[in-house]
């Protein structure tokens, strides 16, 4: 196989899996499947950071007492607090949907927009009257 | 040269993980939807362990695939189970520009440093102190641990803030739902007597 395809393909399919999320995230029109497209989104990103941890080689970073290489442990820390991070993000955005729901009575984009348009209707009907 | 057995099973995670992400577009249920993330995160947690990250894979598999799938769920329970979208409006458009993006992040990683290179700078500026540091400075084994905790201790507090503002939302946003609740029912109630 040629160099550029061992030494990037892991970035690449990385990759793939960003430009899902971000493609689940534009074409649907469900709030909860958009959330869980940012979420892939997400995931991917950590995958991406983890992959240029990655030490040929090299082990988890813990010591045992023996001479190893380990992989870089920065990049594990940084991603470590963006899943947490991440929950709540998405804790936060759910709960949005649930007050969206309430309101609206959908969490569908065609729905909301119909909803705006029937209140605006209404709105006229009213200030005509 | 025969690929080893790491390189194996990470192609096939890699594979999985993609197959995931194309069933996460096709389907329209959402329970499946959610089940699908949750698949989703516990197969990213193994092809984070195959990449040495052991702690990040434990708490992806506790907080991605767990507690992620359980809130989605109690979304679904509260809302709707089904999406009703009959059509996907501008499929290609948002195809087109998913595919620039894509290729304009491939064509970047041309530029990096390859995966598992040695000589890559990531290696080379603060980590090797860190490494020796851990044990002789910190005196904590695990690596991650010593830099979460005492390194980069400042991220971490940041991190709980994070963490405590998207908690004081979630409240503000749910818990208020129940005084909306009960007004309007003391409304009902009250225009119900007048009638």
């Amino acid at each position: 196989m040629p160099e550029a395809i061992t030494e990037h393909y892991n970035y690449w399919l990385v990759i793939f899996l960003l430009m899902a999320g971000l493609f689940v995230t534009i074409t649907s029109g469900n709030l909860v499947k958009k959330i869980v497209g940012l979420n892939v989104f997400q995931t991917a990103v950590f995958l991406f950071y983890i992959s240029l941890a990655k030490l040929e080689g090299g082990t988890a970073p813990i010591l045992t007492g023996e001479p190893e290489r380990f992989s870089n442990p920065l990049p594990h820390v940084l991603i470590l607090t963006a899943i947490v991070v991440g929950v709540a993000t998405t804790a936060l955005g759910l709960a949005l949907v649930v007050r969206i729901r309430e309101t609206y009575g959908s969490i569908e984009e065609a729905g909301l927009q119909e909803a705006d348009r029937q209140d605006e209707l209404r709105a006229a009907a009213e200030q005509g009257r | 040269m025969a690929p080893d057995m790491v390189t194996v099973i990470d192609l096939v995670l890699l594979a999985l993980l993609c197959a995931a992400a194309v069933a996460l577009i096709l389907v329209r249920q959402l329970f499946a939807v959610a089940i699908l993330a949750g698949a989703f995160s516990m197969l990213s947690a193994g092809l984070l362990v195959t990449l040495d990250a052991v702690d990040v894979a434990f708490t992806e598999a506790a907080v991605g695939a767990g507690v992620s799938t359980v809130l989605l769920l109690g979304t679904l329970a509260l809302t709707q189970r089904r999406s009703e979208e009959s059509r996907r409006r501008g499929t290609g458009p948002a195809l087109l520009a998913v595919v620039l993006t894509g290729g304009a992040l491939v064509y970047a990683t041309t530029d990096m440093p390859g995966f598992g290179d040695p000589e890559a700078p990531g290696f080379r500026h603060v980590v090797p102190e860190y490494i020796v540091g851990s044990e002789t400075d910190i005196g904590v084994p695990n690596i991650v641990t010593s830099v979460l905790a005492s390194y980069r201790g400042y991220d971490t507090l940041g991190e709980v803030a994070v963490i405590f503002t998207a908690g004081i939302g979630v409240l503000l946003l749910l818990g208020r739902r129940r005084e909306d609740e009960i007004q309007d029912e003391a409304r009902r109630s009250g225009s119900g007597d007048e009638g």
